[in-house]
């Protein structure tokens, strides 16, 4: 589904990510965990286009991506969330949703400007198909409201909707329990499982919230100063020595 | 050969004014991240009351010069407490227009007041032409009149802002003003002085510019502040070497193209060039790239 | 919504023929008609530049260049080649657009205020590009273009531009648009080609500016460089300002208020610019959001009155 081979990415001499290997297979959740500044939204970024690599290169689905665009990459089948929430802020929660449809979805340009019949229907069916998202994340009931004025959590959850409706194949979850409650993180693993049930997606996320990660995850790799320097099910890694110098490291 | 040096001297005395325009804009936006649309006109307000001071209160040139400056930067002081201060949190678009609309004011002001006629700039300093180079090359007096205000402006300016507590002040604020608050910084105080010396060197390149085109009139402003500013972005906005640089690059650039080729494509040039540079460059060529974080 | 539309309808229909009743029996002098006309053109002029600087987040300052380009090539058909009023307008238009796409491309990957400076700079250029082209007439520029323009034709241009515009911004482009505003990293990474949408609203605001440009020149019947300096592209600036950044309803207010107050201020001679100014700055510093924030002006606004007491 998705490959690394020695993914490498340096910022003014300095290696964020140093000869990377990942790679996931169809259907699988896995995690990408590492103490703050290891690289794992850096990976994230260089995934989805928004960084280039220095070296190394990105297969997805036995095709590279490097040196696509974002745009590209999403109409590849990758979509994303974001760890610091990057809602569309002056629009609705269902406009948001729509936006996420505009690759796949989107009608000719004379029709928008005419207002011609291939713009209501278009408009019609992005409706309905955003619609159905929210309804499935119980968010239809705010559909109308602007989606910074959602709180908090429901900002997270709009943030994963809109992502799936980019209708990917894998989805990549930045941090998506930060800043939630136990509770709250508890509601966001049923989702996650609930999304994978539904969509089959392929799901490669980031986390802190240890729980989550171990309750959920069948793979994790653990990123230390841009390096993997263990990898396995989330038993293996929890008695893996070097991840827990790699914490302790850090906490002391 | 001959013409090649007229014509750097030319571009020099030219670049030197334009540089002393480019530095008030560049220690604003350093500061406020605004583009001080207005700085032309205060330019104006300068080269007026040099003349004031020198017609009416028969003051010689440098105690005119200083008049000047004085009445540049009290009027800097004004018009950032009036006009900016209160839109310092509001979107930078209300600023940019509110700066624009305090240009047009003075611009207005000025031609209520002075009226719309040229007014022929009194030659306060001697204009001697020495010969050089066996007579082939002839520098004025005016032209190395303004090329040393200039450098003493500059070395005045330079020693404010690196070795003063002033400067020190200035520098923390435009790096993180947040920060130089909770240090103790008087954020506001900082940002006064820092539009009164803009304003001043403003001042004193009118009064300059008024020796070299020998008039002035209330629209004087307007081109040279545009073109200043295209200095300040070549040499890096924000960079006070920067501004210097672009302000002698782009007075060179100008003298060339009229010397050699138009000057109805001067502008042209000028503007061309910006945005190559803009484009090539977008920090300006003494600038550092920095991008966002994601 | 049927209702509405037709209701709409029917009052632009009753506009265009109250207007058109009030000049023919000489209600409107002539000397107000000039505002007429003006408020028509501020009123495409800031609309399409709202769709660049509003919708889409990208602050433009060259708006008078593109008219500058609308105005220029339609007066050469008609004057010098003799062609017909409409096509001269429509070429006008997309000599706009296309040169919206060749300024777009390379400059729209700048933002904030070096975009600003940068579109600035294209203006100058574009001035002073006319300045030295003999056949347009150099700085004098064109002298004696027919007088095309008449209020047939201003208000079918305003309607056609302000409806396109409205359009576009309620469609999946303009959302596209609205999104890079919002967020340029979520919307590239959502599937927005970016860098397209930024270059088509621009150059779909520069078409309109064309437009605007066209007829300017086919009303006033001199154009010179001077015409489009960068003045011009800071009034549409402040209409567009003033309205609220994404408000056609607020631009189209706005564009009519600044005219109106132009107009208003004209006896005051000398000082009139200088309360222009003066009121510019008050304004902002009172309300920096403008007049309609994000808004839009509907029918709601006009009933609510109304509908408060039904319900």
């Amino acid at each position: 589904m998705l490959a690394t081979k020695r993914l490498t990415k340096t910022f003014g001499g300095l290696a964020a990510v140093s000869n990377l290997d990942l790679e996931l297979q169809q259907g699988e959740l896995v995690g990408l965990i590492g103490p703050n500044g290891a690289g794992k939204t850096t990976v994230f970024n260089l995934l989805t286009g928004v960084y280039t690599p220095t070296e190394g290169d990105i297969i997805l689905e036995g095709k590279s991506v490097v040196g696509l665009k974002p745009y590209q990459i999403t109409a590849r089948g990758m979509a994303r969330t974001f760890q610091n929430i990057r809602l569309f802020n002056s629009l609705s929660v269902i406009e948001n949703v729509k936006v996420a449809c505009h690759w796949h979805s989107r009608y000719s340009l004379a029709g928008a400007l005419l207002r011609l019949k291939s713009c209501v229907n278009g408009e019609r069916q992005m409706q309905e198909n955003a619609l159905e998202l929210l309804e499935m994340f119980n968010l239809a009931e705010k559909k109308d409201e602007p989606a910074n004025s959602l709180p908090y959590g429901e900002q997270r959850r709009l943030e994963i909707v809109r992502a799936l409706a980019a209708k990917p194949k894998l989805l990549l979850l930045d941090e998506p329990a930060a800043g939630m409650n136990p509770l709250e993180t508890k509601d966001l693993m049923e989702l996650i499982k609930k999304i994978r049930r539904l969509f089959g997606l392929t799901i490669l996320l980031i986390e802190h919230d240890m729980s989550l990660v171990m309750g959920i995850c069948e793979r994790i790799y653990v990123l230390d100063y841009g390096k993997v320097i263990a990898q396995g099910t989330p038993e293996e890694i929890k008695n893996n020595k070097r991840v827990i110098e790699a914490y302790l490291g850090e906490e002391a | 050969m001959e013409t090649f040096i007229a014509q750097l001297l030319n571009g020099l005395s030219l670049g030197s004014i334009y540089a002393l325009i480019a530095l008030g804009y560049t220690m604003v936006y350093g500061i406020i991240q605004l583009i001080n649309f207005a700085h032309g006109e205060v330019l104006m307000i300068g080269a007026f009351a040099g003349f004031y001071a020198i017609t009416k209160l028969k003051l010689n040139f440098f105690l005119a010069l200083i008049f000047a400056m004085v009445v540049s930067a009290l009027l800097g002081i004004i018009i950032e407490l009036a006009a900016y201060r209160p839109l310092r949190n509001s979107p930078r678009l209300a600023a940019l227009i509110t700066a624009i609309g305090v240009s047009l004011f003075l611009q207005n002001g000025g031609l209520v007041v002075f009226g719309a006629d040229y007014v022929s700039f009194p030659q306060a300093v001697n204009k001697v032409t020495y010969k050089l180079l066996g007579g082939s090359v002839t520098v004025t007096s005016h032209q190395i009149l303004i090329l040393i205000v200039t450098i003493v402006m500059m070395l005045v300016l330079q020693y404010i802002v690196l070795k003063t507590k002033t400067g020190k002040a200035m520098r923390a604020v435009s790096f993180d003003k947040d920060a130089a608050l909770l240090m103790g910084i008087n954020v506001d105080s900082v940002i006064s002085i820092t539009f009164a010396i803009g304003s001043a060197l403003a001042a004193v390149a009118g009064v300059l510019l008024g020796m070299y085109y020998q008039t002035i009139y209330p629209l004087m402003g307007t081109m040279p502040g545009l073109k200043a500013f295209v200095a300040a972005v070549l040499g890096g906005i924000g960079i006070i070497p920067g501004a210097m640089a672009g302000g002698f690059l782009l007075g060179i650039i100008e003298t060339f193209v009229s010397g050699y080729w138009s000057t109805t494509y001067r502008d042209v040039v000028v503007f061309g060039l910006l945005i190559v540079i803009l484009i090539v460059k977008p920090a300006g060529l003494l600038g550092k790239d920095t991008r966002e974080k994601v | 919504m049927k209702h509405k539309n037709i209701l709409i309808g029917i009052l632009l229909i009753a506009l265009y023929l109250a207007v058109y009743a009030a000049i023919g029996t000489g209600l409107i002098a002539p000397y107000y008609q000039v505002n007429l006309y003006l408020m028509g053109i501020n009123i495409i002029a800031a609309v399409s530049l709202n769709l660049i600087v509003g919708f889409t987040g990208q602050l433009a300052l060259g708006h008078a260049g593109f008219m500058a380009v609308g105005a220029y090539v339609s007066a050469v058909l008609t004057l010098k080649l003799g062609q017909p009023f409409l096509p001269a307008i429509l070429a006008g238009a997309v000599c706009a657009f296309v040169i919206g796409i060749i300024i777009g491309l390379p400059t729209l990957r700048l933002t904030g205020d070096y975009l600003a400076i940068a579109t600035l700079g294209f203006g100058e250029i574009i001035r002073g590009l006319l300045v030295n082209i003999d056949y347009v007439g150099g700085a004098a520029g064109i002298n004696g273009i027919p007088k095309l323009t008449n209020w047939t034709w201003l208000y079918l241009f305003t309607l056609l531009t302000v409806f396109s515009i409205k359009n576009f911004v309620n469609s999946t482009h303009g959302r596209a648009c609205i999104a890079i505003r919002d967020n340029e990293l979520a919307a590239e990474t959502m599937g927005i080609n970016t860098t397209y949408y930024k270059v088509l609203a621009f150059s779909i605001g520069a078409f309109f500016a064309g437009i605007a440009g066209a007829l300017y020149a086919h009303y006033f019947f001199l154009i010179q460089p001077a015409t489009f300096s960068f003045m011009k592209s800071f009034d549409a600036l402040v209409m567009v300002v003033f309205g609220g950044l994404g408000s056609i309803t607020g631009s189209i207010i706005a564009a009519m208020a600044v005219t109106f107050m132009n107009a208003a201020l004209i006896n005051f001679g000398s000082l009139r610019m200088i309360i222009y100014a003066l009121l510019l700055v008050i304004i902002m510093v009172f309300r920096p959001q403008g007049l309609m924030g994000t808004k839009e002006f509907t029918l709601k606004h006009l009933f609510r009155v109304k509908e408060g007491g039904s319900s």
